[in-house]
């Protein structure tokens, strides 16, 4: 517990140097979602959630198991949608535009708002085909630009010096850890503009995960981030703001030191504190 | 105590158990398993040594390198190549006409219809496979036929084209039925993969949900393909039995397994150069379903997508 709080203490250190109050208010609003309910059936899965995203943000989201933090990361890019029995009121905002629009095109979403799942998921094929994917699918055809794109995906995804001598291979001959970085890097490849992770690597060991949570570091210069994590040190190490699920519920969100540090709802202290959950 | 008395028992029970018995089980499994293989022996030596007699009478380069087959001619004119064109013709159109609308349907059912669509479909699908191929043959007749020669009035009453799309009707089920397995079977986590990336549905069947399933889809296509090598009822009653090497399919023609049903079912005499002959076409027939098989297996090991 000590520990944490150091970490803590050192990451806000650094936030207060990083960012200045005024950057943090030119900070554009990337998700917002209004009074945003889901049902399963009759499962009510999320309840009235609201909460706002900004650009440039790591955004976690914490909360016991089936407390809807999936549903609602998976609601963001209508993921959601693939099932059935779902049902949506109230609505989702992504730079202003309402998602479940008549006008809005998934497919667009989708492209802008990139997702890592919790378990890698990587296509069959090889390295370079799985990271070509998306580009290819948006109608990029030429090999030079492809090849630009893969070898700038997988840099960013810090996996690039592992696997360039072997990018022909089969995606499925490479570690955990590594198939999670080729999955980001393929997420890259459209260059999104948010990148959803659903526990990116709850499958991973202590040095893959260190590689992820640095990588995130790197990443939120350009994107923003919203993560979901069953690790609170995992939270309060990359995160600028964290949100607390609680049975389909939003209890509290905020910035990051101030739930670990000095929450208002003694549910969120009992949780972080690792009391329940 | 009790807890020590059946500690003992058990420990007897172990002791007693025979293990003759347990050491004859692969034993008996592997001859229950010898009866198929020796039976496809049984079968491959019939095959090769009334071959053999038959191409001791008859010259085997006239056989493979002839394309006139006229048993009643004469002595005969034994080439191969006007029956093995006939079954190609037949097997040709069925596939132009099944693969797109057996792996269509297979696409719509795996990836497009819902749970409880797929439930009705599915078992339609196999109650049509399920049909006896005469039914299929007076459908060609008398259904398909007549539409064909309302379209083009150069069809003949026996022709490749009726014949082949019902028997391309015939395979469409087993594609359908069996790719939908092999794509169903293909993990959502993969789908999830490329609609995330803002792929469409059918992209994502097509770019991902496909190759990961091919090894199960080129299968489905070969079972088919070879059931429509081996059809005989519907080319029998709806192609006619006229052997020919053309590639003309508005006239009739006479397929391998036609032929061998047409003199089964007649009277040729054991012994004569005919009787001979159904061994020589069944044995070609043989090597064109293996020989597909091998294709296949090929082509599945380079193509096939690992995970
Ligand atoms: N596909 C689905 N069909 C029906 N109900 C679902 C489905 N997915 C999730 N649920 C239900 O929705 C609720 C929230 O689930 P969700 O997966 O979002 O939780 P979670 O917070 O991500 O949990 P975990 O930490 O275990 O991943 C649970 O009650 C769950 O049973
Ligand atoms: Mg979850």
């Amino acid at each position: 517990m000590a520990e944490l709080k150091t970490k803590i203490k050192q990451n806000t250190q650094e936030q207060s140097v990083e960012k200045s109050p005024i950057i943090q208010e030119e900070k554009e609003v990337v998700f917002q979602s209004k009074n945003f309910n889901l049902w399963y059936g009759d499962n009510h899965a999320l309840q009235d959630i609201n909460l706002t995203f900004h650009e440039n943000d790591i955004n976690a989201i914490i909360g016991p198991s089936g407390c809807g933090k999936s549903t609602f990361v998976k609601s963001l890019n209508r993921m959601t949608e693939l099932v059935p029995i779902v049902r949506t009121e109230g609505d989702i905002d992504f730079r202003g535009d309402d998602i479940f629009k008549s006008g809005m095109s998934v497919e667009e979403l989708r492209t802008r708002v990139g997702m890592v799942f919790q378990k890698p998921n990587p296509f069959p094929k090889s390295i370079y085909d799985n990271v070509a994917y998306g580009p290819r699918v948006h109608g990029i055809k030429k090999k030079a630009v492809l090849d630009q794109i893969v070898e700038k995906s997988l840099r960013s995804a810090s996996i690039w010096d592992e696997v360039k001598d072997r990018l022909t291979d089969n995606a499925y001959g490479l570690s955990g850890g590594q198939q999670q970085r080729i999955c980001i890097a393929r997420a890259l490849a459209v260059e999104p503009e948010v990148i959803l992770m659903d526990e990116p690597t709850s499958a991973l060991d202590p040095i893959s995960t260190t590689k992820i949570e640095d990588l995130m570091q790197e990443l939120k210069k350009d994107y923003s981030i919203i993560i979901v994590t069953h690790n609170m040190q995992q939270a309060a190490r990359v995160s600028d703001r964290t949100s607390f699920f609680y049975q389909g519920y939003v209890v509290e969100s905020d910035d990051t030191n101030v739930i670990f540090e000095n929450p208002s709802d003694k549910r969120t202290e009992d949780y972080v504190s690792g009391r329940f959950g | 105590m009790s807890n020590k008395n059946i500690r003992d028992q058990i420990i007897n029970n172990t002791r007693n158990k025979s293990n003759i018995f347990e050491r004859m089980i692969p034993v008996i499994l592997l001859l229950i398993t010898s009866v198929s293989i020796l039976a496809t022996i049984g079968i491959l030596v019939t095959l090769l040594s009334e071959s053999f007699e038959f191409f001791s009478r008859v010259p085997i380069t006239e056989f493979l390198t002839s394309a006139t087959w006229q048993p009643y001619v004469g002595d005969g004119e034994w080439g191969i190549w006007a029956l093995i064109m006939g079954t190609l013709k037949i097997v040709a159109i069925a596939v132009i006409f099944a693969v797109p609308i057996g792996l269509g349907a297979a696409i719509y059912l795996s990836e497009y219809a819902s749970d409880r669509v797929r439930r009705i479909i599915k078992p339609i699908l196999e109650v049509l496979a399920g049909i006896p191929t005469v039914v299929y043959g007076f459908f060609a007749i008398n259904f398909v036929n007549p539409i064909l020669q309302g379209i083009y009035s150069g069809f003949g009453l026996y022709n490749a084209v009726s014949a082949g799309i019902v028997v391309g009707i015939m395979i469409i089920p087993m594609i359908a039925s069996l790719s939908e397995d092999a794509m169903s079977s293909v993990p959502t986590a993969m789908r999830e993969g490329s609609l995330g990336m803002g792929a469409t549905r059918l992209e994502t069947a097509i770019r991902v949900v496909i190759p990961a399933a091919f090894s199960g889809i080129v299968a489905s296509f070969v079972l088919a393909i070879s059931r429509a090598i081996g059809e005989t009822m519907i080319v029998s009653i709806a192609a006619g039995s006229m052997p020919n090497a053309s590639f003309d399919v508005t006239e009739p023609l006479q397929t391998m397994t036609g032929f061998i049903v047409q003199i089964t079912s007649g009277d040729a005499a054991f012994g004569t150069d005919l009787y001979y002959s159904l061994f020589a076409v069944g044995m070609m027939l043989f090597i064109m379903t293996l020989l597909m098989n091998v294709i296949a297996s090929w082509f599945t090991k380079r193509f096939k997508e690992e995970y």
